[in-house]
C-alpha cells in the first residue's frame, strides 16, 4: 500500500539531474505512505567493480570497524563512502562474495541493502522529504532510478522492510498492493536457495524474478511468468542494471501512470509524482494496462511492450 | 469571474467558496489555475456553477456534482465525477480508472481515453468517450448511457443490469451477461442527442453498435455458476 | 442376565451429523447454497467466558444509586469539526431500508433516539423515516453506493465507511428478489424483483493508500464537518485497524464474526472471520502502537446482548459497543407470540433467519406492507429504548462495583477468564492464576 515513482532516462544528458527528479517525484507521493521510503539509483559504472551498498543504526561504531575489516579483507581495491546509516563499500567484482560473507560474521550490526554493478539503494524509516535528504540523493546521478513510500500493510514499519527491495545483483523491485499467496511462495523460494531478510511480500515478488532470471529468463520473460505464479493485487516498477520494467496484475486496481518523450519514460502512483518532469505537457501519458509487461533496456534496440 | 491559483491557494477555500455560493449571484464562472494533479477538485458543487480547470487533476474532481459544469483542460486521475447527480463534467485530456463510477445524472465527457472501470456501477449518468476506455468498464452498470467512438477493453458490460452501451469501434470482450443487441429506432435518436448534447460530430449513429444485459443473471440459477 | 442376539445399536456419525446429512440433501435437490441472515450460531468462545472481579477490600466500590458513573461518549474527535456526542455508549448498526422494513427502521431511530445514542443506515440509502425519527443519524458509505447522494450525506451526523463486515468480511451482499419492492428497486435503481448483487469492493478505490484520498474527498464535500468512520470484519484486526488509522478514520467499527447480516451465504457466516472475543485486544494493541487509543475512537459490534458484554468489550478497550441482532430481538424478532406463524415458515421463534425471504412475521425483515403495518414503531422504540437503558444500568452496575466512575475506566485487568481459549483471546488471566497463554507463563 504505497506510492512508487520511477524514472528511465533516454537522454543521458539528463544524468546528473536524476536524484533532483526522482526526489521530487517521490515526495509528491508522501501522502500514499507515511511509514519509510527508500530509493535507487543506478550510477557511474566501474569496469570490474561492484559496490554492497549496507546498512547500520550505529554507523558512527560500526562504520569504522567495518571499513578496517574491508581494508583487511580486500587490501587497496577496497573503499568505503559513508552517508549517514549507510555506506557504500566499492570492491573488485570477484571479492563480492568474500565481503558478504564477512558482512554474514557481523551477527546482524551491518545489513547488504544492494549489491550492483552500478545500484544503490538508500532506504529508512520515514517520510520521503527525510530520507532523500538524510542520503543527499538529490545530488546523486545516474542513468534510472526507482523509489517507494510505504504505508506498511502486515509486516513490520522497519528498515528492512522499506523498499525497493534487491534479492539479486543490480535487480530492485517495489511494489503497491498485497500479494496473498507471498507465505507458499516464500517456502519454495527458500528451498530453492533464495534468502529472505523479512516477512513482507514485495520481497518474495523480488525474489521470485531473481529466481526466474537466474533460470535464465530476461526481465519481460520473468514479469510474464510472475502474471501466473502471484496471486493478489500489484502493480510493481522494477530496475535492473540496463533495463527498466512496469507490470500490473489482472484487475489492475492500483494505480499506475506512465508518460514517455524522447528524454525519459517514468512512472508514477498517480499523476501528481509526473507534473515536475521536463516537457511533461507534451509527453505521451498513458495508464499501462492490466497483464501486460512494459520493459525498456538500453541494450536492446527498443523498447518491449509484451502482452500476456 | 474569480480565479483560484491552487499553487498558491488551499484546496480547502476552493472548495469551500464553491460550496457557498451567495444567494443572488451571477458571477457564476470560476477559473482555477495549476491543478497539478490534486485530488478532489471542484468537489460537491450544488449550483449551476461554470467551473474551468487549467490542467490535469488528480483523484475524484467533480465528485458527486449536481448542476455544475466542469471542464478541465488537461487530463483527469481516478474517478473523476464519481456519483454525480447532474450537470455536465468535460475532460479535455484522458481519464483514469473509475470515470464516473456510480454516476446518477448529467453528463461526463471524456475528449480523449478512459482507462479500465469506466462508467462502474452507472445508476443513471450518460457518458460520452471520445476515445477508448479500459477493461471492465460498465461493470454492474445499472442505468444510464456509454457512448465510446474508439474501442473497449475486455470484458464490456460484466454483470451489466440496465444501463445502455454503444460502442462504435470494436469490443476486446464481452463480460458476462452483456450481449450485443439490435439498433433500433429509439436508440438511434437516443444516440443522437447523447452525441449533440457531448458536442461530437462528424460521426453517424448507424457506426454504433449497441450492448445491454441478457438478464440471466437477474435470479440466481446455478447453470449460470461459471459466470458468477 | 443373558444376552440374546447381541448387536451393536445405530450410531449416527459425528462428521455426518443430522445437520450436515440435511445440509447435503438440499444442496443437491436446489443447486444453490444456502444463503440466509443473522450472524454466526455455532458455539464461539464469548464475553459469558470472562468475569469481572469487583471491589472489596484492595479495591473501594462506588454507590449504585448516588456515586456518578458516567456514560457519555464522543466521537470522531480526531478530524471533525463537529463530532457526535452520545449519552451512551451502545450504538446502532447498520442495517438497510430492504433489508429491513420501514416501521422497523423508524422504530431504530425513536428508540436510539429516547436513549440518545445513534443510529445508522444500511446498504439502500437513507428514508425520510429513519431521518426524521433519528436524533444522531450515521450514514454508510458502501460498495453498491445505493441511494447515495451528495444531500443525504450533508444531512447524516457522520460518515460510515464501509470496508467489511463480521458476518462476512471479504463478501459482498445479495438481496433477493422477493424484497426488491417497487420502492426498494426506486431507491437502488434496480429493476424490481432482480437479485440484488452487491460488490464486495469499492467501485472506485481500493486499498488504503487510495482510501486515504477518497476519505479526503468525502471530508470536502462535506466542509470537514462529519466524523467518518470505516467499518472492518474481525479478520486481521490488528492490520486492519492501523490502516484504518493510517487512511484517516476519526472511528473504527470492528464488527466480529457474530455480527448479523441481512442476507449472505450461511458458509461464509459459519466459517469466515474471528470471534468478536478475540478481536478487540489486537486492534486496540494497533491503536495503542500508533499512539491513537481514545483518539480514534473504537466501536466494538457482534453478538453484544447485555451490559455486562458492554461493560467487557470496554473493559477491553473499546470506546462503545453496537448492537444490531439484539436490537431486532428488542422490536420483536423471533418473537414467540408468533410461533404458529414461524411453524408454518418451517421453524420456531429464535431460530427464524431466512431475513432475504421477505416473510417475517414480527415485520421487520420485510418490504410486505401488511407484515410491515404489524410493528408499531412507537411501541418498538419504546422496547428498544428500555432495552438500551437496561444494558447501560447494568454496565453502570458492573463498573461501579470495580470501583469505576466512568465506563471508560473498566481495565482489562478487573477482568478474568473462565476458559484457556478465553484467556488467550482476550489476553486476561485464567481465573484463579496469573496465566495469559501466549502471554505469560504457567
Amino acid at each position: 500500500m504505497c506510492g512508487i515513482v520511477g524514472l528511465f532516462l533516454k537522454d543521458r544528458s539528463l544524468d546528473t539531474n536524476l536524484g533532483q527528479l526522482l526526489s521530487d517525484m517521490l515526495v509528491t507521493m508522501t501522502d500514499r505512505g507515511p511509514d519509510s521510503a527508500g530509493i535507487a539509483i543506478y550510477g557511474e559504472e566501474t569496469a570490474g567493480r561492484s559496490k554492497v551498498t549496507i546498512q547500520s543504526d550505529t554507523p558512527d561504531v560500526t562504520f569504522a570497524d567495518f571499513e578496517r575489516r574491508l581494508g583487511d579483507l580486500v587490501g587497496k581495491g577496497s573503499s568505503l563512502r559513508i552517508k549517514d546509516t549507510h555506506a557504500v563499500a566499492e570492491v573488485p567484482t570477484g571479492r563480492v562474495a568474500d565481503v558478504r560473507a564477512m558482512i554474514d560474521g557481523l551477527d546482524g550490526a551491518v545489513r547488504v541493502m544492494s549489491v550492483g554493478e552500478t545500484m544503490e539503494i538508500y532506504k529508512e524509516v520515514g517520510l520521503p522529504k527525510d530520507v532523500v535528504s538524510r542520503f543527499d540523493i538529490r545530488s546523486m546521478s545516474g542513468t534510472h532510478g526507482i523509489g517507494h513510500t510505504r504505508m506498511a500493510t502486515e509486516s513490520a514499519v522497519t528498515t528492512l522492510g522499506a523498499h525497493p527491495f534487491s534479492t539479486g545483483a543490480d535487480q530492485c523491485l517495489v511494489h503497491n498492493g498485497s500479494l496473498s499467496n507471498h507465505n507458499n511462495l516464500r517456502r519454495e523460494l527458500k528451498r530453492l536457495g533464495m534468502r529472505f531478510e523479512t516477512q513482507n511480500d514485495s520481497e518474495v515478488a523480488a525474489a521470485y524474478l531473481t529466481a526466474r532470471m537466474k533460470d535464465g529468463l530476461d526481465l519481460g520473460e520473468a514479469l510474464t511468468s510472475a502474471l501466473d505464479d502471484l496471486d493478489g493485487f500489484f502493480t510493481f516498477v522494477v530496475g535492473t542494471k540496463t533495463g527498466f520494467g512496469v507490470l500490473r496484475d489482472p484487475i489492475a486496481c492500483k494505480p499506475a501512470v506512465m508518460a514517455e518523450t524522447d528524454q525519459y519514460v517514468a512512472f508514477g502512483s498517480e499523476f501528481r509524482a509526473l507534473v515536475g518532469l521536463p516537457n511533461i505537457d507534451n509527453a505521451r501519458v498513458w495508464e499501462p494496462e492490466p497483464s501486460s509487461v512494459y520493459f525498456w533496456d538500453r541494450e536492446a534496440s527498443a523498447s518491449r511492450t509484451l502482452a500476456a | 469571474m474569480p480565479t483560484f491559483d491552487l499553487a498558491t491557494q488551499d484546496l480547502r477555500d476552493l472548495n469551500k467558496a464553491l460550496h457557498t455560493i451567495p444567494a443572488g449571484t451571477n458571477d457564476l464562472d470560476y477559473e482555477i489555475l495549476n491543478p497539478r494533479g490534486s485530488h478532489a477538485v471542484a468537489v460537491g458543487c450544488s449550483d449551476p456553477l461554470n467551473i474551468s480547470v487549467k490542467g490535469p487533476v488528480g483523484y475524484y474532481c467533480g465528485g458527486m456534482n449536481a448542476e455544475a459544469t466542469i471542464t478541465v483542460k488537461g487530463s483527469a486521475g481516478p474517478g473523476v465525477a464519481e456519483n454525480m447527480m447532474s450537470g455536465m463534467v468535460v475532460i479535455e485530456g484522458d481519464a483514469s480508472q473509475y470515470a464516473g463510477a456510480t454516476g446518477r445524472g448529467g453528463m461526463l465527457v471524456i475528449r480523449g481515453n478512459a482507462a479500465s472501470r469506466c462508467g462502474i456501477s452507472m445508476k443513471g449518468i450518460d457518458i460520452v468517450v471520445e476515445g477508448n476506455i479500459g477493461h471492465m468498464s460498465a461493470f454492474m452498470g445499472q442505468s444510464g448511457h456509454l457512448v465510446v467512438l474508439g474501442d473497449a477493453g475486455e470484458a464490456l458490460g460484466d454483470s451489466l443490469y440496465e444501463a445502455k452501451l454503444f460502442v462504435r469501434g470494436t469490443v476486446k470482450s464481452l463480460g458476462a451477461d452483456c450481449i450485443e443487441k439490435e439498433m433500433r429506432p429509439e436508440h438511434h435518436e437516443t444516440l443522437a442527442r447523447l452525441l449533440e448534447k457531448a458536442g461530437v460530430t462528424g460521426v453517424e449513429t448507424s457506426e454504433f453498435k449497441r450492448y445491454g444485459s441478457a438478464r440471466t443473471l437477474y435470479n440466481f440459477n446455478i447453470d449460470n455458476a461459471d459466470a458468477y | 442376565m443373558t444376552y440374546h442376539n447381541p448387536r451393536t445399536p445405530p450410531r449416527k456419525s459425528w462428521t455426518f451429523d443430522d445437520q450436515t446429512l440435511a445440509e447435503i440433501r438440499r444442496a443437491a435437490a436446489t443447486g444453490i447454497y444456502d444463503i440466509r441472515g443473522a450472524g454466526a450460531k455455532r458455539k464461539l468462545p464469548h464475553f459469558d467466558d470472562l468475569l469481572f472481579l469487583g471491589a472489596s477490600m484492595s479495591r473501594y466500590p462506588l454507590e449504585g444509586y448516588r456515586e456518578r458513573c458516567d456514560t457519555s461518549v464522543d466521537l470522531g474527535t480526531r478530524f471533525a469539526k463537529k463530532p457526535i456526542h452520545l449519552k451512551i455508549p451502545i450504538t446502532i448498526a447498520g442495517m438497510s431500508f430492504g433489508a429491513l422494513s420501514g416501521t422497523a427502521k423508524e422504530a431504530l431511530g425513536r428508540g436510539a433516539s429516547a436513549a440518545g445514542t445513534s443510529t445508522t443506515t444500511g446498504d439502500g440509502g437513507m428514508t425520510n423515516e429513519e431521518r426524521d425519527h433519528s436524533q444522531t443519524l450515521v450514514y454508510q458509505y458502501l460498495p453498491s453506493r445505493y441511494g447515495m447522494n451528495p444531500t443525504d450525506l450533508r444531512r447524516a451526523d457522520a460518515i460510515e465507511i464501509v470496508v467489511g463486515q463480521g458476518a462476512k468480511p471479504g463478501g459482498g451482499g445479495m438481496l433477493l428478489g422477493q424484497k426488491i419492492s417497487d420502492r426498494v428497486a426506486q431507491m437502488r435503481n434496480l429493476p424490481k424483483g432482480i437479485d440484488q448483487r452487491s460488490a464486495c469492493r469499492h467501485p472506485d478505490w481500493t486499498g488504503p493508500d487510495d482510501l486515504e484520498i477518497k476519505i479526503m474527498e468525502i471530508r470536502e464535500i462535506t466542509d470537514w464537518e462529519k466524523p467518518i468512520y470505516i467499518k472492518v470484519g474481525g479478520a486481521r484486526p490488528y492490520y486492519d485497524t492501523a490502516l484504518a488509522v493510517k487512511a484517516g478514520a476519526d472511528v473504527v467499527v470492528l464488527d466480529g464474526m457474530q455480527g448479523g447480516t441481512a442476507a449472505t451465504q450461511d458458509v461464509f457466516i459459519e466459517n469466515v472471520g474471528q470471534p468478536t472475543l478475540a478481536c478487540i485486544r489486537p486492534a486496540v494493541q494497533a491503536l495503542q502502537d500508533l499512539g491513537m487509543h481514545r483518539k480514534v475512537q473504537l466501536i466494538v459490534s457482534g453478538g453484544i446482548r447485555s451490559g455486562a458484554d458492554v461493560a467487557k468489550a470496554m473493559a477491553l478497550g473499546a470506546d462503545a459497543v453496537s448492537i444490531g441482532s439484539a436490537a431486532m430481538v428488542a422490536l420483536g424478532d423471533n418473537d414467540p407470540q408468533y410461533e404458529e406463524e414461524y411453524n408454518r415458515l418451517g421453524t420456531t421463534a429464535g431460530a427464524y433467519d431466512d431475513w432475504h425471504e421477505g416473510k417475517d412475521p414480527a415485520g421487520i425483515t420485510t418490504q410486505d406492507p401488511e407484515l410491515a403495518a404489524r410493528l408499531d414503531p412507537v411501541a418498538a422504540g419504546r422496547r428498544l429504548a428500555n432495552y438500551l437503558k437496561v444494558m447501560t444500568l447494568e454496565a453502570q452496575t458492573i463498573a461501579r462495583a470495580c470501583g469505576h466512575n466512568d465506563l471508560h475506566n473498566l481495565e482489562p485487568e478487573d477482568l478474568c477468564a473462565l476458559t484457556i481459549e478465553a484467556a488467550a483471546m482476550a489476553q486476561v488471566p485464567l481465573a484463579g492464576t496469573e496465566w495469559i497463554p501466549g502471554k505469560t507463563r504457567f
